[in-house]
């Protein structure tokens, strides 16, 4: 069974179909890029399934729950989901430690000492022991998102959901976030993410979406998106992305 | 063209419709229930009380409360202009003070040390002192011209007191403009006085309009604090009466004159409160 299941979701906002009629599935450590134009609808389908949105029609089922039910407390399936945002989002007013330790001490019932040796742990891992007293605002755009990435990797998500998050930085800054990314593909986690990184997202993807005016227009892997396109919508925006690189 | 697809509601979508207008109803009928149920426990507690027979005839007595209703009026109407006089003024004062704490230039220093002892100083008063030591103080030193009519005197009095909050109110917001701003305006070759004007002030404005209200619901109950000078509005003629029938419905009806003005205004805060919230996209 898939770990997450997306079938006929729509989405309007004022009048306007954001989302036209979405079904994906992602299974167990798999690596989906979501790719498109800006208001194509990748944001927000990201946003359905954190439930940070309520869905207009259709299901989105985690490992079988149907978390668009009625009934579905969000904040239990937020529990199992980490979002990263493209703004970063930390607590200004918290250190980097406090800002990991938030989620695992308050929701999930952590003890303190236990929280801070395992976000010491990540912090460690991924380069950033020196930074846990810091404040957000002494810390690089790059290390920010670091930070960012490790306070949703803190509660154990089964899914990861990644929202353009190098798209704030300066390019000396993306490399450092791209690689904490490929750590958490290696350790087998599921993630989907929205890119405008192509290259990355090339290297990195299992499997390809583009969405073009909320639907979701084609799939395949790399390899076949973007070198034998089917969609025409497909090959066209790839080429203006392209063509805008080599500028 | 992308594909076209037109939304037919699925049967699972009707019926979680379905499902929340049900809940929908649901919750508004145990918020009303509630709501009754402690209303009516409020109501039983009180009227249940030992002293309420006396109570009732000393605070709500229909035949007072029609007596005293036109001459509290009045008074009322007082308090109201008083209000409307003074807001104005506390508006300007405040804004003119905000600006001078934040004058740069080494001349203005005077002004700006001014404006920052003003501000200290009446902050620091309680608003009843001020109004005695104007009310008694300003007539006593005899000065040709000076104001001695009580109702000018109040007013005075809450435009010291009320300003000096306004104008904290009004540099709160003038700091809450991001440096950043300033920058772009001033690397545009905007004076400092054109970057305040329009860039700057246009923007603490709207930032600062639900607390300024906040504070004019506070003047419109403090101006009835000029009683104490010998004004007599509302508050004072409610006196009077309580004073020569021993009863106090009087009070009751200034109570609710009181509470008929600032409600609106209560409600008229939360309105651009909700507002500049919805702006900021949250």
């Amino acid at each position: 069974m898939s770990l997450l299941t997306i079938e006929g979701v729509w989405k309007n906002y004022h009048g306007h179909s954001v989302l036209r009629g979405i079904d994906l599935s992602v299974e167990a450590h798999e690596v989906v890029c979501l790719i498109g134009a800006s208001g194509s609808g990748k944001s927000t389908l990201l946003r359905c399934v954190n439930l940070l949105e309520t869905v207009d029609d259709g299901v989105i089922r985690l490992d079988g729950v149907d978390v668009t039910d009625v009934g579905t407390d969000a904040d239990e399936v937020r529990k199992s989901v980490g979002i990263v945002f493209q703004a970063f989002n930390l607590f200004p007013h918290m250190t980097v430690l406090d800002n990991i330790t938030l989620a695992p001490r308050r929701v999930h019932g952590m003890s303190r000492a236990r929280a801070e040796e395992e976000a010491r742990e990540l912090l460690d891992r991924f380069g950033l022991a020196d930074k846990a007293g810091a404040y957000p605002d002494r810390l690089s755009g790059g290390q920010q998102q670091r930070v960012a990435v490790i306070r949703a990797l803190a509660t154990r998500p089964r899914l990861m959901l990644l929202d353009e998050v190098t798209s704030a930085l300066d390019p000396a800054l993306v490399a450092e976030v791209l690689e904490i990314i490929r750590e958490l593909k290696e350790g087998g986690m599921t993630m989907i993410l929205t890119t405008h990184e192509m290259g990355f997202c090339r290297e990195i993807a299992d499997t390809v979406c583009f969405l073009d005016d909320g639907v979701l227009l084609e799939r395949g892997t790399p390899e076949q998106i973007f070198t034998e396109p089917r969609e025409p919508r497909t090959r066209e925006f790839l080429r203006t992305v392209l063509d805008a690189r080599r500028l | 063209m992308s594909e076209q697809r037109t939304w037919v509601k699925s049967e699972r979508q009707i019926r979680r419709e379905r499902i929340r207008r049900i809940r929908a109803v649901r919750s508004g009928t145990v918020a009303t229930v509630s709501t009754v149920a402690f209303l009516g426990v409020l109501v039983a507690v009180v009227t249940g009380s030992p002293g309420w027979p006396r109570v009732r005839e000393t605070f709500f007595d229909a035949e007072a409360f029609t007596r005293a209703w036109p001459d509290v009026l009045a008074g009322f109407w007082t308090n109201v202009q008083i209000f409307l006089i003074a807001e104005p003024i506390i508006l300007v004062l405040g804004l003119l003070v905000a600006l001078a704490r934040n004058l740069r230039a080494p001349a203005f220093f005077p002004l700006r040390a001014l404006a920052v002892a003003y501000t200290d100083v009446f902050r620091g008063v309680p608003t009843i002192l001020v109004i005695l030591l104007v009310g008694f103080g300003i007539p006593a030193l005899g000065l040709q011209g000076a104001p001695t009519d009580e109702i000018t005197l109040g007013v005075v009095a809450l435009t010291l007191s009320y300003g000096a909050y306004v104008a904290e109110v009004f540099r709160a917001g003038i700091d809450s403009v991001h440096p950043s701003q300033r920058a772009a305006a001033r690397s545009l070759g905007l004076s400092q006085g054109q970057t305040m004007r329009h860039v700057v002030l246009p923007q603490a404005w709207r930032r600062v309009v639900p607390p300024l209200l906040n504070d004019f619901v506070s003047l419109q109950k403090d101006t009835a604090l000029v009683s104490t000078i010998g004004v007599v509005e509302a508050l004072r003629q409610a006196q009077i009466y309580a004073a020569s029938t021993f009863n106090y419905t009087p009070t009751l009806v200034a109570a609710l004159l009181f509470i008929a003005l600032t409600i609106p205004m209560a409600r008229l805060t939360d309105h651009l409160a909700a507002r500049s919230q919805r702006r900021r996209g949250a």
